[in-house]
């Protein structure tokens, strides 16, 4: 599904203060993987993801998406292959347009945009079944603009709209984080559901390493924009975060510690 | 005699209103201070005056000055997005070459177009007068905007100017937006410097200056002014807005002000429109009240 050969990212490359943020990355997501990524600050978890959706060139290696080598498309040409979340609620939603004209963007990600009617009624249908699933009311409230809407509800249309196509790849970028714990745990719980129905590929990042165990089916630890531990399930299903704490510190002889790591 | 006055102040009202649905793309809709319109503006007008003034048709000539105005916004499109000039710059560097572009087109500093057949000659042979060539034009083109910020690329460019990193995700083209959003502002500012050249009766490489904060002006009074919600709604305010600016500058020579002094006023009408929210926080704080200035999400 995704294989990624011998990346390597700088960033502020040839003025003396370089910064590898990835460094020889290799890695290989078979179809229906549900990866968690953790690691400290600065480890290069935001950038992987970055790198694979196409915000960023990359300096070495490459990365091909179902058999495409997409190391050099531009994002746009990518995007249809993958659907993103970000942690900051506001990045995945078009503030000033409505909640069905969001969705019918996110809907069309794999078309040509074309001069017909952006939303026709049959789109309206859809969205309604799909919004109802959340639980939420938004499915009365399709054409109010997504300004209105609290965080959490963002977040969930956001999710909504990145797997609305079915993307060979969900990318998750600690879309949980931002949110007060109640409405990160609906939004948790929700990225389930819809991963588990629609059986899609993701790698998830999270600073949360309970989440990391629980959800999906393997994870993997980066440090210093390298790959240190990757764990599969059944192995990884019987570890606990401490587990998890010690195995980092066998591998690089110091302790995970940071405080955006939430231990518990 | 007031009431001729009146309705050529409707007459500019409506033609510049055309002008101003194009600010209002790039402005609201893209979230780009585009200056080219100060320059497309006499560019419209030059081209269709040159054309008439050689003996062409008043209809081909005002087609090709609204080809003429999109090639110049796709010019500060393409500085913008293609060679990374800052939008403001790249609006301000087409401006600037447009000044002699528009002299090359027209040869000389002005062209009269008196006893030349013009589109709003036309209609005065037919008994109509030149606001119904207006009312016309800009209510069509006002229906046609609305229609199109409905469709797929009308989302597309909505959302270029909203959040550029979602519609990137999505698939789509974000400098390309950009440069249909340029293009077709520009091409009807440049349709409104041709009618408004056949309606005075002459094209002059002047009359650009202060085009673009006319047209802000326009759709900042149609904004203040028409608050509900939805597209229709937003340019149906900024046709308002339109003839309520030419309104204020009606009264403000019948008041005896010399024309001269019309863009000081305009740029201080512009000031203190846009400094609105500023103004009342600061009175709030003053007055000890929790009211704030809030960012509410464009309409």
């Amino acid at each position: 599904m995704l294989r990624i050969s011998q990346l390597r990212k700088v960033f502020a490359n040839g003025t003396g203060v370089e910064m590898t943020a990835l460094d020889n990355i290799s890695l290989e997501v078979r179809t229906g993987d549900f990866i968690t990524v953790i690691g400290s600050n600065g480890a290069g978890k935001s950038t992987l993801l970055n790198v694979i959706a196409g915000v960023y060139d990359v300096d070495e290696g490459e990365i091909w998406i179902d058999g495409v080598n997409v190391t050099n498309q531009p994002e746009y040409r990518r995007a249809h292959l993958i659907g993103r979340v970000f942690q900051d609620p506001m990045i995945g939603t078009a503030a000033s347009m409505t909640i069905e004209e969001n969705l019918a963007m996110a809907m069309k990600r794999c078309s040509p945009l074309r001069l017909a009617p952006g939303v026709t009624p049959q789109d309206r249908s859809r969205f309604r079944e799909l919004l109802a699933v959340l639980g939420l009311g938004l499915e009365d409230r399709l054409q109010e603009p997504v300004g209105l809407l609290s965080g959490g509800q963002r977040q969930a249309l956001t999710l909504l709209m990145a797997t609305i196509s079915n993307p060979k790849l969900l990318l998750l970028d600690e879309h949980t984080a931002a949110l007060d714990p109640k409405t990160g745990e609906m939004i948790g719980e929700l990225t389930n559901k819809i991963v588990k129905n629609r059986e899609l590929t993701v790698l998830m990042v999270t600073h949360d390493l309970r989440q990391a165990l629980e959800f999906g089916n393997r994870t993997i630890m980066m440090d210093q924009g390298q790959i240190i531990l990757d764990l599969r399930d059944p192995e990884r299903a019987a570890m606990t975060v401490d587990d998890l704490l010690d195995q980092f510190e066998a591998v690089r002889g110091k302790r995970l510690l940071d405080d955006r790591v939430l231990l518990v | 005699m007031l009431l001729s006055a009146l309705i050529g102040t409707l007459e500019q009202g409506l033609v510049y209103g055309i002008m101003a649905l194009g600010v209002y793309i790039t402005y609201r809709i893209l979230h780009f201070a585009d200056l080219t319109v100060d320059g497309s503006f006499p560019l419209g007008a030059a081209v269709a005056a040159r054309f008439i003034a050689d003996g062409g048709s008043p209809l081909m000539g005002t087609v090709l000055a609204m080809a003429a105005g999109m090639l110049a916004g796709l010019t500060t499109g393409f500085l913008n997005t293609k060679l990374k000039i800052s939008g403001l710059l790249s609006g301000i560097l087409t401006m600037t070459a447009l000044y002699s572009v528009n002299l090359r087109i027209m040869g000389r500093a002005n062209i009269p177009l008196l006893r030349k057949p013009t589109l709003v000659s036309w209609f005065g042979e037919r008994g109509m007068a030149p606001w119904v060539l207006f009312l016309i034009t800009l209510v069509l083109i006002k229906l046609l905007l609305d229609l199109f910020l409905k469709t797929e690329v009308g989302f597309a460019i909505r959302a270029t100017g909203d959040n550029e990193q979602m519609i990137r995700s999505c698939g789509v083209n974000t400098d390309g937006m950009k440069l249909v959003g340029l293009g077709l502002a520009n091409c009807l500012v440049a349709l409104s410097g041709a009618l408004v050249a056949q309606y005075q009766g002459f094209a002059d490489v002047g009359m650009g200056v202060g085009t673009v904060v006319a047209g802000l002006a326009s759709v900042i009074a149609g904004q203040a002014l028409v608050r509900f919600p939805g597209l229709g709604w937003a340019t149906t305010g900024v046709i308002i807005g339109s003839l309520i600016y030419r309104g204020a500058i009606f009264a403000a020579l019948r008041l005896g002000l010399a024309p001269t002094d019309l863009k000081l006023i305009t740029a201080v009408l512009v000031v203190v429109a846009l400094s609105g929210p500023v103004w009342s926080s600061s009175v709030a704080k003053f007055g000890g009240g929790k009211r704030r200035a809030t960012n509410i999400p464009a309409a």
